[in-house]
């Protein structure tokens, strides 16, 4: 299969008050479209600054990401944010919903970027609720709600508008095991039913085991 | 669920840190508004002076009388058109602290030269007839629940004794920024007294007000009069009403542009308390315009959205304050002797000001938090610990 996401010799280095800290060293990785892969290694390895990069939140000091056949790295960053809005579903560790929003609303948010009709976008929102297994709590605020519903929450807002790639970072780093487990489950069964490309950071090798492949960084080099 | 729903939550998302600053805002604006109003007020009575009217006065100052005789020698002056006169007569009725202008004045023609007095023919003519009559505005009137035949017994100062007047005629100002706490009465009812009592005092009046038939030669008709009574015991200094007015106004100007510059230092004031609010709300929000950014949102989404939280807060505030305005300064108006602001509302300019305050600083206050929420990197709005 060909790879939708391939990572090419990127460099990333950030400036922390007057010192340069590289965090990638010549970074190359090629991604398969329907792949789920786990990015390990410990804290300050990199991990997260990749998945930013992959994802276009952020771009390499050098070097090419192109993600279906597109050099994200090249791109400004009204484009980036274009790109970002129709190919890319995120996953946080802390959830980050709109607190004054309800799960609905929460869900919705990514749609308002779309021509979507309001119709059309309460039905695409009670689909990625209901797949989410939250149908019955679209009224609910963030508050009301628990750790591992709000995960479910935000996994409904990262698939709501369709993307290629979803990108997690830490999804179960914040969440009990029974959470824990009930969001990789969740994550499995958009790889392996929706054929999702998923992307995952984590500490956890339980969690890391359902990906289908493990990439392992240490100090900005993949190992 | 629209942005501009977002825009209305995050505004009251801190219920009383929002409620706080609106009612903040609305303190400020009634006390802009109030300021505002004591301004224009004192400067209402240059802004109603008519082009076309000229007054003369003693040329060494406004307390020094003129010779009554000098109205005809005006009148003789080729582009005059009419000729009348008034007294500051004071006097105390019921008591020192209800104060309003009472003047002897010329019945023939004053009523002439001031049209925005509003008296109607019967009574002007009933004013004419009877040598004790007067006139009173329609304010003072219902103040002192004074009706057509009432009597007005006034305690003389400048002239001394009873003087007892009868209510001839009740005049409505033509507008709302006219005067209606005025009293006039004949002047010969008080020189005739002046001629018995005080004979020195008798055929005395003074200023004249000087009605010209163009108001592009009052400079050249203010000359004529002036050069007129040169060299005389009692020189004139003949201006236009508007400079007179202004002249009336200037001991008290200082305070005047102290209350001017105030009035703007609260709208300094009120976009300091909702620029900080902003701040705070913007700072705290670091992380969730961090994530609107990764889903997409650009820029113009996030102006509208702090923006606009801004804009909402600023618009009830100042709604809130323009709405309160009113009663606060309409019991301001009541509370303060009629005499000292006789007329006292609200103008549309304080109005527009007010409008024009609250939307400029609701786009003002969201500036600082807009560009930083802007130029903060996505990464480094995840790595934000509030």
């Amino acid at each position: 299969m060909a790879a939708i996401i391939k990572v090419k010799d990127i460099n990333k280095s950030y400036q922390r008050d007057n010192f340069v800290v590289p965090v990638l060293n010549n970074i190359s990785l090629d991604v398969e479209e329907g792949e789920f892969i786990a990015l390990m290694g410990p804290s300050g390895s990199g991990k997260t600054t990749l998945l930013n990069l992959i994802a276009g939140i952020d771009k390499p000091d050098k070097g090419s990401i192109t993600v279906a056949d597109i050099n994200i790295a090249a791109l400004s960053e009204s484009e980036l944010a274009k790109w970002r809005s129709h190919n890319v579903g995120f996953v946080f560790q802390f959830y980050n919903l709109i607190p004054v929003l309800t799960a609905f609303e929460n869900v919705e948010l990514p749609l308002l970027l779309t021509n979507l009709s309001k119709k059309e976008r309460k039905e695409h929102v009670v689909a990625a609720l209901t797949l989410v297994g939250l149908e019955d709590r679209m009224d609910h605020y963030p508050k009301q709600l628990s750790g591992g519903q709000e995960q479910r929450v935000a996994i409904a807002r990262a698939i709501v508008t369709d993307p290629i790639i979803i990108v997690a970072d830490e999804p179960t780093g914040d969440l009990d095991k029974k959470s824990a487990d009930d969001i990789l489950l969740l994550l499995e069964r958009l790889n392996s039913e929706y054929k999702k490309t998923i992307i995952m950071v984590t500490h956890d090798p339980n969690a890391a085991s359902k990906a289908h492949m493990q990439r392992h960084l240490d100090k900005g080099d993949l190992v | 669920m629209k942005i501009l729903k977002l825009m209305f939550k995050n505004a009251f998302r801190h219920k009383l840190r929002t409620t706080l600053t609106i009612v903040g805002i609305a303190i400020a604006v009634i006390a802009f508004s109030l300021l505002r109003t004591v301004v224009t007020v004192y400067n209402s009575g240059v802004d109603a002076s008519a082009a076309d009217r000229l007054i003369t006065r003693h040329a060494v100052s406004f307390i020094f009388p003129l010779p009554y005789s000098y109205k005809d020698k005006i009148q003789q002056i080729e582009g005059v058109d009419i000729v009348t006169t008034a007294n500051w007569f004071q006097g105390i009725y019921i008591d020192k602290d209800q104060f309003f202008a009472r003047m002897a004045i010329d019945p023939e023609t004053y009523f002439l030269v001031y049209p925005e007095f509003v008296l109607s023919k019967e009574e002007l003519n009933n004013f004419k007839k009877e040598r004790n009559s007067c006139v009173i505005g329609n304010e003072i009137a219902k103040q002192y629940n004074l009706k057509i035949g009432d009597i007005m017994t006034i305690d003389g100062d400048i002239y001394p004794g009873r003087w007892d007047f009868i209510v001839r005629g009740i005049y409505k100002p033509k507008d709302k920024t006219i005067d209606g706490t005025q009293m006039y009465f004949q002047y010969d009812y008080l020189n005739e007294r002046l001629e018995k009592e005080a004979p020195m005092r008798a055929n005395e009046i003074g200023w004249f007000v000087i009605k010209i038939k163009d108001p592009s030669r009052s400079a050249d008709i203010s000359e004529k009069v002036d050069k007129l009574f040169k060299n005389s015991s009692a020189e004139t200094k003949t201006e236009t009403e508007r400079a007179f007015q202004q002249g009336f106004l200037s001991a008290v100007s200082a305070i005047i542009t102290a209350l001017n510059y105030l009035s703007f230092i609260i709208i300094g004031i009120i976009l300091l308390v909702l620029a900080n609010t902003m701040i705070m709300a913007a700072r705290e929000r670091t992380r969730e315009y961090a994530v609107m950014k990764t889903l997409g949102f650009s820029a113009k989404h996030l102006v509208g959205l702090i923006m606009g939280e801004s804009m909402v807060i600023s618009i009830l505030g100042g709604g809130l304050g323009l709405l309160l305005s009113f009663p606060v300064v309409d019991g301001f108006g009541q509370a303060i002797p009629k005499g000292m602001f006789p007329v006292f509302y609200i103008e549309p300019i304080t109005i527009i000001l007010a409008v024009t305050a609250a939307l400029s600083i609701g786009i003002i206050s969201s500036i600082f938090p807009l560009i930083k929420a802007l130029n903060t990197k996505i990464v480094d709005g995840f790595r934000f610990v509030g």
